[in-house]
């Protein structure tokens, strides 16, 4: 059977690496981001809710 | 241009291996060109009355810069034929063979959208389609439009280049005001001289690469004329923030002494047009003209920030 994958060299790996550290960093960023701009519009309000 | 049939080239199976960097995609974003739409754009939205919530002003210069980025990366998509040409461009990520254009374009118009979405969410819809449009008017008006068709190119399409002071105004206050149309009108009087005066040592490339900027096609002498113009226009309305109140003492010091230098060297572009010395005119009004346009945005904002005194400061210099 042939293999149909593509084999990367060791400095594809390393591009490839460096965008997925970049990636990764900036949907964390993203994440925090999201967070503190909706505290932000909802103010002290966010925890003003009906239980 | 296919996607499809680039990926189906079996002669090369794994030419289509991404090898762009994270600092290539940095890169398409024009993260130069970025800088000065964050400073300019903070500006805009500082002069708005009543202010903003330093949150969501944040998060809303970061939706700006990131506009402003994402359409630098569509203009590189779409212009890496002609950057392959020219020698200032050639090593930008598409040609340079890093990012591949299918690539870029989905980066940036994904950046585009995202940038549009969350700043309509963090401020409002107005600023929201206010920057859709200059992304709009970056890329299909100048870049696809303009650029390669006229030689007033950079004269409209520097539009582009000078609303983020009328977005950051707009995500702040959901309208646009005379004071930051003014601010608009610096940034878009500043352009043409500028890159005139860059297009003037560069006309070589441009000519290469077929883009008819202005020393291209009407020559360099006519080319002078303009950015003489241009700038005796612009060296007085850089004074109107002073003139309307919201630039202080500060200010008008700075821009009546600034605006004489950029006369005086474009005097000097004007009047010296052979050799090595009028390339080093150029240079040297485009790199000011660099300094002049930071340093007036940068008292703008410190008069803005810190307690400096106002145009009464000058009545009260009076009365002694």
């Amino acid at each position: 059977m042939v293999r149909n994958e593509i084999e990367l060299t060791e400095e594809q790996r390393r591009r490839r690496r460096s965008r997925s550290m970049a990636l990764g960093l900036v949907l964390g960023a993203l994440v925090l981001l999201f967070y503190i701009v909706t505290i932000a519009k909802l103010g002290p309000n966010v925890f003003n809710r009906p239980l | 241009m296919s996607l499809v049939s680039d990926i189906d080239r079996a002669d090369e199976p794994f030419a289509h291996v991404a090898m762009g960097e994270a600092r290539d995609f940095w890169a398409l974003l024009k993260p130069r060109v970025m800088s000065l739409v964050i400073f300019t754009a903070l500006v805009g939205m500082l002069l708005a009355p009543g202010g903003m919530n330093p949150i969501l002003g944040f998060a809303s210069l970061l939706a700006i810069a990131v506009g402003a980025g994402a359409s630098g990366a569509l203009n590189m998509w779409w212009d890496a034929d002609i950057d392959a040409l020219m020698s200032r461009t050639a090593k930008r990520p598409i040609p340079g063979g890093r990012v591949a254009p299918g690539e870029a374009l989905a980066f940036g118009l994904v950046l585009s959208v995202g940038s549009v979405l969350f700043l309509g969410i963090v401020a409002n819809w107005f600023a929201a389609a206010f920057l859709a449009f200059t992304i709009f008017f970056y890329v299909v008006v100048y870049s696809m439009w303009l650029k390669r068709w006229t030689a007033q190119n950079i004269v409209i399409g520097g539009a582009a280049g000078a609303f983020p002071p009328m977005v950051g105004y707009a995500a702040a206050t959901g309208s646009v005001s005379l004071e930051s149309f003014v601010l608009f009108g610096l940034i878009f009087l500043w352009t043409p001289p500028h890159f005139w005066a860059l297009a003037l040592v560069k006309s070589g490339d441009y000519e290469r690469a077929g883009v008819p900027m202005l020393p291209v096609v009407a020559g360099p002498d006519a080319t002078r004329t303009q950015i003489l113009v241009y700038t005796l226009v612009l060296a007085p309305f850089a004074v109107l923030p002073a003139a309307m109140g919201f630039g202080g003492l500060l200010y008008l010091v700075v821009s009546v002494v600034t605006g004489g230098i950029m006369i005086r060297d474009a005097v000097r572009v004007y009047r010296v047009r052979e050799g090595a010395e009028a390339n080093k005119a150029a240079m040297r009004l485009f790199g000011f003209s660099i300094l002049y346009l930071f340093l007036l945005f940068a008292v703008l904002l410190a008069e803005l920030v810190l307690p400096l005194p106002g145009l009464g400061a000058l009545s009260a210099l009076g009365r002694f």
